[in-house]
Protein backbone atom coordinates (compact mmCIF):
# COMPACT_ATOMS: atom_id res chain seq x y z
CA UNK A 1 0.00 0.00 0.00
CA UNK A 2 1.68 3.17 -1.20
CA UNK A 3 -0.60 6.11 -1.77
CA UNK A 4 1.79 8.92 -0.94
CA UNK A 5 0.72 12.13 -2.71
CA UNK A 6 3.52 14.68 -3.09
CA UNK A 7 2.64 18.37 -2.61
CA UNK A 8 3.61 21.16 -5.00
CA UNK A 9 4.61 24.68 -3.93
CA UNK A 10 1.35 25.85 -5.46
CA UNK A 11 -0.54 23.66 -2.97
CA UNK A 12 1.24 25.41 -0.12
CA UNK A 13 0.44 28.82 -1.51
CA UNK A 14 -3.21 27.82 -1.80
CA UNK A 15 -3.21 26.58 1.77
CA UNK A 16 -2.16 30.00 3.00
CA UNK A 17 -5.40 31.59 1.75
CA UNK A 18 -7.23 31.28 5.06
CA UNK A 19 -4.31 32.69 7.01
CA UNK A 20 -4.21 35.62 4.57
CA UNK A 21 -7.92 36.07 5.18
CA UNK A 22 -7.24 36.30 8.90
CA UNK A 23 -4.70 39.02 8.20
CA UNK A 24 -7.30 40.97 6.22
CA UNK A 25 -9.81 40.61 9.07
CA UNK A 26 -7.17 41.80 11.48
CA UNK A 27 -6.71 44.98 9.42
CA UNK A 28 -10.47 45.53 9.03
CA UNK A 29 -11.13 45.06 12.74
CA UNK A 30 -7.91 46.95 13.68
CA UNK A 31 -6.72 44.01 15.81
CA UNK A 32 -3.12 44.89 14.84
CA UNK A 33 -2.29 41.20 14.70
CA UNK A 34 -1.57 41.13 10.95
CA UNK A 35 2.12 41.93 11.30
CA UNK A 36 2.77 39.26 13.95
CA UNK A 37 0.64 36.78 12.02
CA UNK A 38 2.58 37.26 8.80
CA UNK A 39 6.00 37.40 10.45
CA UNK A 40 5.44 34.19 12.40
CA UNK A 41 4.04 32.40 9.37
CA UNK A 42 7.07 33.45 7.32
CA UNK A 43 9.35 32.33 10.15
CA UNK A 44 7.65 28.95 10.28
CA UNK A 45 8.01 28.51 6.52
CA UNK A 46 11.68 29.54 6.41
CA UNK A 47 12.65 27.46 9.45
CA UNK A 48 10.95 24.34 8.11
CA UNK A 49 12.45 24.69 4.63
CA UNK A 50 15.87 25.10 6.21
CA UNK A 51 15.35 22.12 8.50
CA UNK A 52 14.26 20.08 5.51
CA UNK A 53 17.43 21.05 3.70
CA UNK A 54 19.64 20.31 6.71
CA UNK A 55 17.99 16.95 7.35
CA UNK A 56 18.27 15.97 3.71
CA UNK A 57 22.01 16.76 3.77
CA UNK A 58 22.53 14.89 7.04
CA UNK A 59 20.61 11.86 5.77
CA UNK A 60 22.58 11.88 2.53
CA UNK A 61 25.98 12.11 4.23
CA UNK A 62 24.93 9.59 6.88
CA UNK A 63 27.84 10.38 9.21
CA UNK A 64 27.69 9.45 12.92
CA UNK A 65 29.52 12.66 13.86
CA UNK A 66 27.19 14.88 11.89
CA UNK A 67 24.22 13.10 13.47
CA UNK A 68 25.72 13.68 16.91
CA UNK A 69 26.33 17.33 16.08
CA UNK A 70 22.72 17.78 15.01
CA UNK A 71 21.56 16.14 18.26
CA UNK A 72 23.86 18.45 20.24
CA UNK A 73 22.37 21.53 18.56
CA UNK A 74 18.87 20.29 19.45
CA UNK A 75 19.94 19.79 23.08
CA UNK A 76 21.41 23.29 23.21
CA UNK A 77 18.16 24.87 22.01
CA UNK A 78 16.07 22.77 24.38
CA UNK A 79 18.39 23.57 27.32
CA UNK A 80 18.07 27.26 26.58
CA UNK A 81 14.29 26.83 26.49
CA UNK A 82 14.19 25.12 29.91
CA UNK A 83 16.26 27.95 31.30
CA UNK A 84 13.98 30.60 29.78
CA UNK A 85 10.81 28.96 31.12
CA UNK A 86 11.77 29.23 34.79
CA UNK A 87 10.76 32.24 36.80
CA UNK A 88 13.52 31.66 39.35
CA UNK A 89 16.67 29.90 38.18
CA UNK A 90 19.72 28.45 39.83
CA UNK A 91 22.61 30.88 39.83
CA UNK A 92 25.59 30.50 37.54
CA UNK A 93 26.22 27.54 35.26
CA UNK A 94 23.78 25.44 37.28
CA UNK A 95 20.92 27.50 35.84
CA UNK A 96 21.32 26.14 32.34
CA UNK A 97 23.42 23.06 33.13
CA UNK A 98 21.16 21.23 35.56
CA UNK A 99 17.97 21.20 33.49
CA UNK A 100 19.89 20.63 30.27
CA UNK A 101 21.91 17.72 31.65
CA UNK A 102 18.85 15.98 33.14
CA UNK A 103 17.00 16.29 29.86
CA UNK A 104 20.03 15.15 27.85
CA UNK A 105 20.64 12.09 30.03
CA UNK A 106 17.02 10.98 30.04
CA UNK A 107 16.54 11.68 26.32
CA UNK A 108 19.76 10.01 25.29
CA UNK A 109 19.30 6.83 27.33
CA UNK A 110 15.76 6.33 26.05
CA UNK A 111 16.59 7.17 22.42
CA UNK A 112 19.60 4.86 22.29
CA UNK A 113 17.55 2.12 23.92
CA UNK A 114 14.75 2.50 21.37
CA UNK A 115 17.20 2.52 18.44
CA UNK A 116 19.18 -0.49 19.55
CA UNK A 117 16.47 -2.66 21.09
CA UNK A 118 13.25 -1.93 19.20
CA UNK A 119 13.48 0.00 15.94
CA UNK A 120 16.95 -1.34 15.05
CA UNK A 121 17.78 0.49 11.83
CA UNK A 122 21.16 -0.18 10.17
CA UNK A 123 23.33 1.44 11.32
CA UNK A 124 21.55 1.90 14.64
CA UNK A 125 22.37 5.64 14.77
CA UNK A 126 20.97 6.18 11.29
CA UNK A 127 19.99 9.91 11.31
CA UNK A 128 16.69 9.31 9.55
CA UNK A 129 15.50 7.42 12.63
CA UNK A 130 17.67 8.87 15.39
CA UNK A 131 17.01 12.58 14.88
CA UNK A 132 13.19 12.65 14.63
CA UNK A 133 12.96 10.20 17.53
CA UNK A 134 15.38 12.20 19.68
CA UNK A 135 13.55 15.40 18.77
CA UNK A 136 10.16 14.12 19.88
CA UNK A 137 11.55 12.71 23.12
CA UNK A 138 13.56 15.84 23.81
CA UNK A 139 10.64 18.19 23.19
CA UNK A 140 8.42 16.43 25.72
CA UNK A 141 11.16 15.95 28.30
CA UNK A 142 11.94 19.65 27.97
CA UNK A 143 8.35 20.57 28.82
CA UNK A 144 8.31 18.27 31.84
CA UNK A 145 11.68 19.37 33.19
CA UNK A 146 10.96 23.07 32.81
CA UNK A 147 7.57 22.75 34.51
CA UNK A 148 9.04 20.66 37.33
CA UNK A 149 11.92 23.03 37.99
CA UNK A 150 9.75 26.13 37.73
CA UNK A 151 7.27 24.72 40.26
CA UNK A 152 10.07 23.58 42.57
CA UNK A 153 11.94 26.86 42.60
CA UNK A 154 8.85 29.02 42.99
CA UNK A 155 7.53 26.87 45.82
CA UNK A 156 10.86 26.67 47.67
CA UNK A 157 11.04 30.43 47.57
CA UNK A 158 7.46 31.03 48.62
CA UNK A 159 7.41 28.38 51.33
CA UNK A 160 10.74 29.13 52.86
CA UNK A 161 9.27 29.83 56.32
CA UNK A 162 7.41 26.50 56.39
CA UNK A 163 10.43 24.53 55.17
CA UNK A 164 12.77 26.20 57.64
CA UNK A 165 10.25 25.57 60.42
CA UNK A 166 10.62 21.84 59.74
CA UNK A 167 14.40 22.09 59.60
CA UNK A 168 14.38 23.95 62.92
CA UNK A 169 12.40 21.13 64.52
CA UNK A 170 15.04 18.61 63.46
CA UNK A 171 13.89 17.38 60.04
CA UNK A 172 16.44 16.52 57.40
CA UNK A 173 16.47 18.53 54.19
CA UNK A 174 14.67 15.78 52.24
CA UNK A 175 11.91 15.53 54.86
CA UNK A 176 11.56 19.30 54.99
CA UNK A 177 11.14 19.78 51.24
CA UNK A 178 9.20 16.56 50.57
CA UNK A 179 5.80 18.22 50.10
CA UNK A 180 7.21 20.85 47.76
CA UNK A 181 9.24 18.26 45.89
CA UNK A 182 6.18 16.06 45.36
CA UNK A 183 4.28 19.02 43.97
CA UNK A 184 7.12 19.77 41.53
CA UNK A 185 7.23 16.13 40.41
CA UNK A 186 3.49 16.08 39.91
CA UNK A 187 3.52 19.23 37.82
CA UNK A 188 6.36 17.86 35.67
CA UNK A 189 4.47 14.58 35.09
CA UNK A 190 1.05 16.09 34.46
CA UNK A 191 1.37 17.06 30.75
CA UNK A 192 2.49 13.61 29.65
CA UNK A 193 -0.12 11.85 31.80
CA UNK A 194 -2.85 14.10 30.40
CA UNK A 195 -1.68 13.68 26.84
CA UNK A 196 -1.49 9.88 27.15
CA UNK A 197 -5.03 9.82 28.51
CA UNK A 198 -6.38 12.02 25.69
CA UNK A 199 -4.40 10.47 22.85
CA UNK A 200 -6.58 8.83 20.23
CA UNK A 201 -9.81 10.12 21.74
CA UNK A 202 -9.40 13.87 21.76
CA UNK A 203 -6.34 14.22 19.55
CA UNK A 204 -4.68 12.16 16.86
CA UNK A 205 -0.94 12.49 17.43
CA UNK A 206 0.92 14.41 14.72
CA UNK A 207 3.39 11.66 13.98
CA UNK A 208 0.72 9.03 13.47
CA UNK A 209 -1.33 11.41 11.32
CA UNK A 210 1.75 12.08 9.22
CA UNK A 211 2.41 8.39 8.68
CA UNK A 212 -1.19 7.73 7.72
CA UNK A 213 -1.15 10.67 5.27
CA UNK A 214 1.98 9.24 3.68
CA UNK A 215 0.25 5.95 3.07
CA UNK A 216 1.20 3.77 6.02
CA UNK A 217 -1.37 1.26 7.26
CA UNK A 218 -3.11 2.90 10.27
CA UNK A 219 -2.52 -0.16 12.43
CA UNK A 220 1.22 0.07 11.75
CA UNK A 221 1.16 3.82 12.40
CA UNK A 222 -0.58 3.18 15.71
CA UNK A 223 2.14 0.75 16.80
CA UNK A 224 4.78 3.36 16.09
CA UNK A 225 2.80 5.94 17.99
CA UNK A 226 2.42 3.69 21.02
CA UNK A 227 6.14 2.97 21.02
CA UNK A 228 7.01 6.66 20.81
CA UNK A 229 4.48 7.67 23.46
CA UNK A 230 5.78 5.05 25.90
CA UNK A 231 9.34 6.24 25.28
CA UNK A 232 8.33 9.88 25.70
CA UNK A 233 6.54 9.11 28.96
CA UNK A 234 9.57 7.21 30.26
CA UNK A 235 12.05 9.88 29.27
CA UNK A 236 9.94 12.70 30.69
CA UNK A 237 9.65 10.91 34.02
CA UNK A 238 13.36 10.19 34.23
CA UNK A 239 14.21 13.76 33.25
CA UNK A 240 11.85 15.33 35.79
CA UNK A 241 13.06 13.02 38.57
CA UNK A 242 16.73 13.72 37.82
CA UNK A 243 16.24 17.47 37.49
CA UNK A 244 14.18 17.98 40.65
CA UNK A 245 16.35 15.73 42.82
CA UNK A 246 19.50 17.47 41.57
CA UNK A 247 17.96 20.88 42.16
CA UNK A 248 16.83 20.05 45.71
CA UNK A 249 20.32 18.74 46.37
CA UNK A 250 21.81 22.00 45.04
CA UNK A 251 19.38 24.25 46.95
CA UNK A 252 20.06 22.57 50.29
CA UNK A 253 23.31 21.48 51.89
CA UNK A 254 24.71 18.72 54.06
CA UNK A 255 24.12 20.81 57.22
CA UNK A 256 20.39 20.56 56.44
CA UNK A 257 20.04 24.17 55.33
CA UNK A 258 17.86 25.72 52.68
CA UNK A 259 20.27 27.54 50.35
CA UNK A 260 18.07 30.01 48.54
CA UNK A 261 21.17 32.17 48.07
CA UNK A 262 21.90 29.78 45.20
CA UNK A 263 18.66 30.78 43.52
CA UNK A 264 18.58 33.94 41.40
CA UNK A 265 15.91 36.58 41.87
CA UNK A 266 12.70 36.27 39.89
CA UNK A 267 12.54 37.86 36.49
CA UNK A 268 9.42 38.74 34.62
CA UNK A 269 8.51 36.06 32.15
CA UNK B 1 21.75 19.77 81.69
CA UNK B 2 24.33 21.63 79.70
CA UNK B 3 25.64 25.09 79.01
CA UNK B 4 25.64 26.64 75.54
CA UNK B 5 29.04 27.99 74.54
CA UNK B 6 29.47 30.19 71.49
CA UNK B 7 33.02 30.82 70.23
CA UNK B 8 33.89 33.27 67.48
CA UNK B 9 30.66 32.66 65.62
CA UNK B 10 30.57 34.68 62.41
CA UNK B 11 28.80 34.90 59.05
CA UNK B 12 29.40 37.30 56.17
CA UNK B 13 27.21 39.85 57.95
CA UNK B 14 27.74 39.39 61.70
CA UNK B 15 30.33 38.50 64.30
CA UNK B 16 32.65 37.22 65.45
CA UNK B 17 30.62 36.72 68.61
CA UNK B 18 31.60 34.73 71.72
CA UNK B 19 29.81 34.13 75.02
CA UNK B 20 28.39 31.39 77.24
CA UNK B 21 24.96 30.71 78.62
CA UNK B 22 24.88 28.48 81.69
CA UNK B 23 22.41 25.62 82.04
CA UNK B 24 19.20 27.06 83.45
CA UNK B 25 20.25 30.63 82.73
CA UNK B 26 18.25 33.18 80.78
CA UNK B 27 20.33 35.67 78.83
CA UNK B 28 18.64 38.63 77.13
CA UNK B 29 19.89 40.07 73.85
CA UNK B 30 18.77 43.55 72.84
CA UNK B 31 19.65 45.95 70.07
CA UNK B 32 18.14 48.05 67.30
CA UNK B 33 16.32 46.48 64.35
CA UNK B 34 18.80 45.40 61.70
CA UNK B 35 21.57 44.81 64.24
CA UNK B 36 21.78 41.16 63.16
CA UNK B 37 20.11 39.53 66.18
CA UNK B 38 17.97 37.19 64.09
CA UNK B 39 20.91 36.32 61.83
CA UNK B 40 22.93 35.51 64.92
CA UNK B 41 20.25 33.11 66.18
CA UNK B 42 20.08 31.46 62.75
CA UNK B 43 23.87 31.02 62.81
CA UNK B 44 23.75 29.31 66.22
CA UNK B 45 21.38 26.63 64.89
CA UNK B 46 23.44 26.40 61.68
CA UNK B 47 20.61 27.54 59.41
CA UNK B 48 22.94 29.89 57.51
CA UNK B 49 26.55 29.14 56.55
CA UNK B 50 28.85 30.30 59.35
CA UNK B 51 32.24 29.85 60.96
CA UNK B 52 33.14 29.31 64.61
CA UNK B 53 32.32 26.74 67.25
CA UNK B 54 29.21 26.14 69.26
CA UNK B 55 29.07 23.50 71.96
CA UNK B 56 26.30 22.23 74.18
CA UNK B 57 27.85 20.79 77.32
CA UNK B 58 30.55 18.45 76.02
CA UNK B 59 29.07 18.05 72.55
CA UNK B 60 30.40 20.18 69.70
CA UNK B 61 27.98 21.17 66.99
CA UNK B 62 30.53 20.23 64.34
CA UNK B 63 30.49 16.58 65.49
CA UNK B 64 26.75 16.29 65.19
CA UNK B 65 24.27 16.11 62.31
CA UNK B 66 22.53 19.46 61.95
CA UNK B 67 19.13 17.84 62.46
CA UNK B 68 20.34 16.32 65.74
CA UNK B 69 21.78 19.66 66.86
CA UNK B 70 18.48 21.47 66.22
CA UNK B 71 16.59 18.95 68.31
CA UNK B 72 18.79 19.99 71.25
CA UNK B 73 19.17 23.68 70.45
CA UNK B 74 15.79 24.97 69.29
CA UNK B 75 15.11 28.29 67.60
CA UNK B 76 11.66 29.88 67.49
CA UNK B 77 11.88 32.67 64.90
CA UNK B 78 9.79 35.84 65.10
CA UNK B 79 7.70 34.69 62.13
CA UNK B 80 6.66 31.07 62.54
CA UNK B 81 6.29 28.74 59.57
CA UNK B 82 3.52 26.12 59.17
CA UNK B 83 3.56 23.33 56.65
CA UNK B 84 0.28 21.49 57.23
CA UNK B 85 -3.34 22.64 57.41
CA UNK B 86 -4.08 21.45 60.93
CA UNK B 87 -2.26 22.54 64.09
CA UNK B 88 -2.13 18.91 65.26
CA UNK B 89 0.11 17.86 62.37
CA UNK B 90 2.88 20.15 63.60
CA UNK B 91 3.23 18.34 66.90
CA UNK B 92 4.77 14.91 67.50
CA UNK B 93 2.10 12.28 68.19
CA UNK B 94 3.58 11.25 71.52
CA UNK B 95 4.36 14.38 73.49
CA UNK B 96 3.00 16.55 76.24
CA UNK B 97 1.77 18.99 73.58
CA UNK B 98 -1.73 19.19 75.05
CA UNK B 99 -0.41 20.05 78.50
CA UNK B 100 1.88 22.79 77.14
CA UNK B 101 -0.89 24.26 75.02
CA UNK B 102 -3.23 24.33 78.00
CA UNK B 103 -0.66 26.25 79.98
CA UNK B 104 -0.59 28.88 77.23
CA UNK B 105 -4.37 29.28 77.47
CA UNK B 106 -5.02 27.65 74.09
CA UNK B 107 -6.95 24.56 75.20
CA UNK B 108 -8.29 22.66 72.19
CA UNK B 109 -5.93 24.40 69.75
CA UNK B 110 -4.62 21.07 68.45
CA UNK B 111 -7.89 20.66 66.57
CA UNK B 112 -7.74 24.12 65.00
CA UNK B 113 -6.78 25.07 61.47
CA UNK B 114 -3.56 26.99 60.98
CA UNK B 115 -5.15 29.39 58.49
CA UNK B 116 -7.54 30.65 61.17
CA UNK B 117 -4.93 31.32 63.87
CA UNK B 118 -4.29 34.89 64.99
CA UNK B 119 -0.69 36.07 65.03
CA UNK B 120 -0.62 35.79 68.81
CA UNK B 121 -1.93 32.22 68.68
CA UNK B 122 0.67 31.31 66.07
CA UNK B 123 3.41 32.74 68.22
CA UNK B 124 2.37 30.79 71.32
CA UNK B 125 1.83 27.56 69.40
CA UNK B 126 5.26 27.91 67.77
CA UNK B 127 6.81 28.09 71.24
CA UNK B 128 4.81 25.07 72.42
CA UNK B 129 5.84 23.19 69.27
CA UNK B 130 9.51 23.77 70.08
CA UNK B 131 9.20 23.06 73.83
CA UNK B 132 7.37 19.74 73.45
CA UNK B 133 10.50 18.38 71.75
CA UNK B 134 12.42 19.00 75.00
CA UNK B 135 15.37 21.10 73.78
CA UNK B 136 18.32 21.65 76.10
CA UNK B 137 18.75 25.20 74.86
CA UNK B 138 16.11 27.53 73.46
CA UNK B 139 16.59 30.63 71.32
CA UNK B 140 13.56 32.91 71.22
CA UNK B 141 13.24 35.79 68.75
CA UNK B 142 10.75 38.33 70.12
CA UNK B 143 8.46 35.64 71.50
CA UNK B 144 5.80 38.00 72.85
CA UNK B 145 5.79 40.72 70.19
CA UNK B 146 2.12 40.25 69.32
CA UNK B 147 0.84 39.14 72.73
CA UNK B 148 -1.19 41.00 75.33
CA UNK B 149 -0.01 41.25 78.93
CA UNK B 150 -1.90 38.17 80.07
CA UNK B 151 -0.53 35.92 77.30
CA UNK B 152 2.96 37.40 77.73
CA UNK B 153 2.81 36.43 81.41
CA UNK B 154 1.82 32.86 80.52
CA UNK B 155 4.69 32.51 78.04
CA UNK B 156 7.19 33.97 80.50
CA UNK B 157 6.18 31.67 83.31
CA UNK B 158 6.26 28.59 81.07
CA UNK B 159 9.75 29.46 79.87
CA UNK B 160 10.90 30.22 83.40
CA UNK B 161 9.67 26.78 84.42
CA UNK B 162 11.78 25.17 81.66
CA UNK B 163 14.84 27.14 82.74
CA UNK B 164 14.37 25.88 86.31
CA UNK B 165 14.65 22.38 84.84
CA UNK B 166 18.02 23.35 83.34
CA UNK B 167 17.24 24.71 79.87
CA UNK B 168 19.58 27.47 78.67
CA UNK B 169 17.64 30.39 77.17
CA UNK B 170 18.72 33.17 74.84
CA UNK B 171 15.94 35.74 74.61
CA UNK B 172 15.94 38.41 71.92
CA UNK B 173 13.54 41.15 72.93
CA UNK B 174 12.81 44.81 72.31
CA UNK B 175 11.06 45.01 75.65
CA UNK B 176 13.35 46.33 78.36
CA UNK B 177 10.92 45.35 81.15
CA UNK B 178 10.75 41.80 79.81
CA UNK B 179 14.53 41.55 79.78
CA UNK B 180 14.49 42.74 83.39
CA UNK B 181 11.83 40.22 84.42
CA UNK B 182 13.41 37.24 82.69
CA UNK B 183 17.19 37.68 82.56
CA UNK B 184 19.96 38.31 85.02
CA UNK B 185 22.41 39.20 82.28
CA UNK B 186 21.90 41.39 79.21
CA UNK B 187 23.88 41.71 75.97
CA UNK B 188 23.58 44.56 73.51
CA UNK B 189 24.12 44.07 69.83
CA UNK B 190 24.59 46.58 67.04
CA UNK B 191 25.92 46.36 63.51
CA UNK B 192 26.49 42.66 63.80
CA UNK B 193 28.62 42.77 66.95
CA UNK B 194 28.07 42.41 70.66
CA UNK B 195 29.08 45.89 71.78
CA UNK B 196 28.66 45.48 75.48
CA UNK B 197 29.78 42.52 77.49
CA UNK B 198 27.15 40.74 79.45
CA UNK B 199 26.19 42.84 82.38
CA UNK B 200 23.77 42.36 85.19
CA UNK B 201 20.35 43.71 84.40
CA UNK B 202 19.78 46.72 86.67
Amino acid sequence: MNSYIPLTHGDLLLASIFLAMNAVFSILLSLRLERQLIVSALRMITQLFLVGLVLKTIFALSSPWLTLLAAAVMVAFAGREIWARQDRRLRGMWGIGLGGTSMLLAGMIVTVFALTAQIQPTPWWSPQFALPLFGMILGNTMTGVSLGLDTLHTALHRERAAIEARLLLGSTRWEAVSAVHQRALRSGFTPIINSMAATGVVSLPGMMTGQILSGVDPQEAVKYQILITLLIGGATGLGVLAATFASVWRLTDSRERLRLDRLAAAHNM
Amino acid sequence: MSALRIERLATGLIGPISFDIAAGECLALMGPSGAGKSLFLRAIVDLDPNTGNVTLGADARANMAASEWRKRVALVPAESGWWADRVRDHFPAKSDARELIDKLDLAGALEWEVARLSSGERQRLAIARALCRKPQALLLDEPTASLDDHATGLVESLIRECCREGMALLLVTHNRQQAGRMAKRLLRMSEGRIDQLAKTVP
